[in-house]
């Protein structure tokens, strides 16, 4: 067994001991931004977006020829999880105005504003996979992004977006995220969300990585689980329905291809559930858990994708699903946690990247692509990473600087969950630096949608991680709190104004059929079936030997 | 960490022995030892309080708690998970409530039966001072209950065990709605923002860019001013 010294084995103390050398004079200064070249030069040459057997071209449906990861390849040219034939949908367990799939934030957000538009609570029904609250919303640590300060605007908001996301955004999306910013900022004070505040009761902001401004509302570093815990309180008041343990699994649409409802799963007794709703908002989230690239990831266990297939298989039409977004500060060590996210706030109060010699080689605010490809290239070009005990190669995030910089005591009470998170493993973050590899974390693109959260498909809404346009080819910190806030909202209000002017529809699965059809026509014979619902971390030895027998 | 292969421990799930890898959490042991979870499982990273556990060791008379996704398996470890415990929410429109200790009691009446046993903050695995939190409420002091509970994920382990039968993650979600809404100040700079965005203040210049050819506006990107 391995002799670690505070958490870490000794040839690692000999690492951070370089660390502790160089620390004063890395307080005084910082390796400047990258310029346009260099940051176009670097993604290239280490970015797993740009790795030519990363992905390949779709064979079938709205985006047939787009190149996507092979990962959500698989899963976009499956076949159904069910038999059309094999479903009665002659009666209906579930009659509502608006049907919401996911009860995450997004899904959360619409639903509440759903019923502020005034559709009663009892016509409102939240379908999700695991139970309510179960997402990458709760697990967000850093901050949300608003231009709310003095020197700061809407207008910088817009830019630092549009250029984080390399110029590809839906500029109308990013619109209406920075406007819409300080009204959700407002709203979730008045439900009563607990943000960092300074003794004017002004927020207090910090960077992230691509923003210009300190921009970052935080709630110490348990900011999306404060605003997501808020929210499902005040639907839990509201009296909103939620059928947890239920996911979609298809869609059911009309003869003329509208979404009248959805056909939902019990995980827990394997029946199916008939939902006929006038107005559907799909809000399941991101695609971390499909491990592109062998990645590990920041994400929930339920970030298997499952929207983008029901909403391709209707004819929706993705974007931007050509990137993902890797985060760059992922726990490279303990195995224990390796992937998890060590929240982008640490750099942005002041802990710097480092090497295995203790030297900066990147300035540690660059929007996350580039400041993942500069990590790659740091531990797989230059060999200036760490190696773990098994196999990990990573660099330090300079986490003591946070209180050298700000006092002693800021990373206890700013950063009570990375502190708990490593201190499990006898590491304390206000001596030691934590290493660190970039990680699977956000869904950069998915369904598109128009500025009121409509995917084109009549009856169809959209909004957070699910959906593409927002950012791009690269969300930044920050964003992707206020964008499920923001689309959540607009998807729940445009959902409710539907139902008022609709009245139900026919329910079929003739989409499907369609899908199927189409996979026959294109060749595709592979038998894997989508959408996944759940990743099988089962050991190798018991699933070699796991029988199909069903009892 | 030690290395996969090196060591095996074993863990009795449910009192059912398996043989595991040293080193794994309580969740991936449990998942390499067969075991694929609909339930007991959820962020995987500590956030969301869906894998509580409980857990006795050989020869240790002591019940301990746990995060099934932040603890690292020990061997001789009988283990059980909690994945819901049955508590009722109050429910409430915030809107019409006041911010005083009395209001919290009159919707979680049990908090004034607590004993002062600490078996909640005994069982925290967040080791919160939930103890403290319910002294707090009970002196209405909102503020420190706010700050004492601020990092609780909502397992609910805390109510499985008290034998005052407080639902403590709930009375804590309602103290700090009361804080953040009426005890905590506001953001003037905000409702400035706000009031401005009304009145269609940057309307004009954002519609511009959204209109500018993509080379200007990698100009304007890379040439902006860093203020942080």
């Amino acid at each position: 067994m391995l002799e670690l010294i505070d958490g870490y084995p000794k040839y690692m103390r000999e690492s951070i001991e370089k660390v502790e050398e160089t620390r004063e004079e890395r307080l005084k200064t910082s390796v400047p931004p990258m310029s346009a070249e260099e940051r176009e030069k670097i993604l290239k040459k280490f970015h797993p977006d740009y790795r030519e057997d990363s992905r390949r071209r779709l064979r079938v449906g709205p985006n047939a020829g787009d190149l996507v990861y092979h990962e959500v390849a698989d899963i976009l040219e499956a076949r159904p999880l069910v038999d059309p034939k094999e479903i009665d949908l002659s009666t209906v367990d579930y009659e509502v105005d608006v049907l919401i799939i996911g009860g995450g934030g997004a899904g959360t957000v619409a639903a509440i504003f759903a019923y502020y538009e005034g559709i009663s609570p009892e016509n409102i029904l939240i379908a999700t996979k695991l139970r309510h609250g179960d997402a990458n919303s709760m697990m967000a640590e850093g901050g949300i992004q608003c231009a709310d300060s003095e020197d700061d605007s809407p207008v910088l908001h817009f830019i630092d977006t549009i250029g984080g996301g390399h110029f590809a955004n839906k500029p109308e999306l990013v619109k209406a995220l920075v406007f819409d910013a300080p009204l959700i900022l407002r709203w979730h004070e008045e439900l009563g969300v607990m943000y960092d505040r300074n003794d004017t009761g002004h927020f207090i902001e910090n960077p992230g990585g691509g923003t210009c401004r300190k921009r970052l509302h935080s709630a110490k570093d348990y900011t999306g689980m404060e605003i997501m815990r808020v929210i499902r309180d005040e639907a839990r008041n509201i009296g909103i329905p939620v059928l947890e343990f239920s996911p979609a699994i298809e869609l059911l649409t009309d003869e003329s291809g509208a979404v009248s409802g959805a056909l939902l799963m019990n995980l827990e007794t394997n029946e199916y559930i008939v939902v006929r709703s006038k107005a559907t908002v799909l809000a399941t989230g991101g695609f971390g858990r499909l491990h592109l690239q062998g990645y590990p990831t920041t994400n929930h266990y339920g970030a298997t994708a499952d929207g983008l297939v029901l909403a391709y298989r209707v004819g929706a039409k993705l974007r931007d699903m050509e990137t993902a977004q890797y985060h760059p500060t992922g726990a490279a060590y303990p195995e224990a946690i390796v992937g998890q996210l060590i929240t982008e706030k640490v750099r942005g109060m002041g802990a710097m990247p480092v090497n295995a010699e203790g030297e900066a080689f990147v300035y540690p605010l660059e929007p996350r692509d580039v400041e993942s490809a500069a990590i790659i290239r740091e531990c797989y070009e230059r060999g200036k990473g760490v190696k773990t005990p098994t196999g990990m190669v990573g660099v330090w995030l300079d986490t003591p600087m946070i209180d050298e910089i700000h006092g002693e005591g800021t990373i206890r009470k700013h950063f009570s969950a990375i502190w708990r998170l490593v201190a499990r493993f006898g590491i304390d973050i206000t001596k030691d630096p934590i290493l660190v590899f970039p990680t699977l974390h956000y869904q950069n693109g998915g369904v598109e949608i128009d500025e009121n959260g409509w995917t084109g498909i009549e009856g169809l809404f959209a909004g957070g991680e699910v959906t593409g346009g927002v950012h791009g080819k690269n969300r930044l910190m920050g964003n992707s709190l206020l964008d499920y806030n923001v689309f959540g909202r607009r998807a729940g209000i445009s959902a409710a104004r539907h139902a008022k002017r609709s009245s139900f529809r026919e329910l079929t699965l003739r989409h499907v059929e369609r899908f199927n059809r189409m996979l026959d026509e294109a060749g595709l014979k592979e038998d894997k079936r989508a959408p996944i619902l759940l990743p099988d971390y089962r050991g190798e030895r018991v699933l070699a030997r796991s029988l199909k027998i069903r009892i | 960490m030690i290395k996969m292969e090196e060591r095996m421990v074993r863990i009795y799930v449910m009192g059912k022995e398996y043989r595991v890898p040293a080193g794994l959490t309580i969740l991936k042991a449990t998942e390499y030892a067969g075991y694929r979870f609909i339930r007991g499982c959820g962020c995987r990273g500590g956030f969301c309080g869906a894998c509580g556990t409980l857990y006795r060791k050989e020869g240790d008379y002591k019940l301990y708690t746990a995060l099934a996704c932040q603890t690292i398996v020990e061997d001789g470890m009988y283990l059980v998970q909690l994945p819901f415990v049955p508590a009722p929410k109050a429910i409430y429109d915030i809107e019409k409530l006041k911010p005083f200790g009395e209001v919290v009691l009159s919707f979680y009446p049990e908090v004034a039966r607590c004993v002062g046993c600490n078996t909640c903050t005994k069982t925290c695995p967040q080791e919160i001072e939930v103890m403290e939190f319910i002294q707090a409420v009970k002196r209405g002091d909102l503020e420190r209950a706010s700050e004492l509970s601020f990092d609780c994920i909502q397992c609910g382990l805390c109510a499985a065990r008290c034998p005052a039968e407080i639902k403590h993650y709930h009375v804590a979600q309602l103290v700090r709605r009361l804080y953040g809404k009426y005890l905590a100040k506001h953001s003037e700079p905000l409702k400035k923002r706000l009031r401005e965005i009304e009145k269609s203040s940057y309307e004009k210049e954002v519609d511009e860019l959204m209109r500018m050819s993509q080379e200007d506006l990698k100009r304007i990107y890379y040439s902006r001013e860093i203020k942080v």
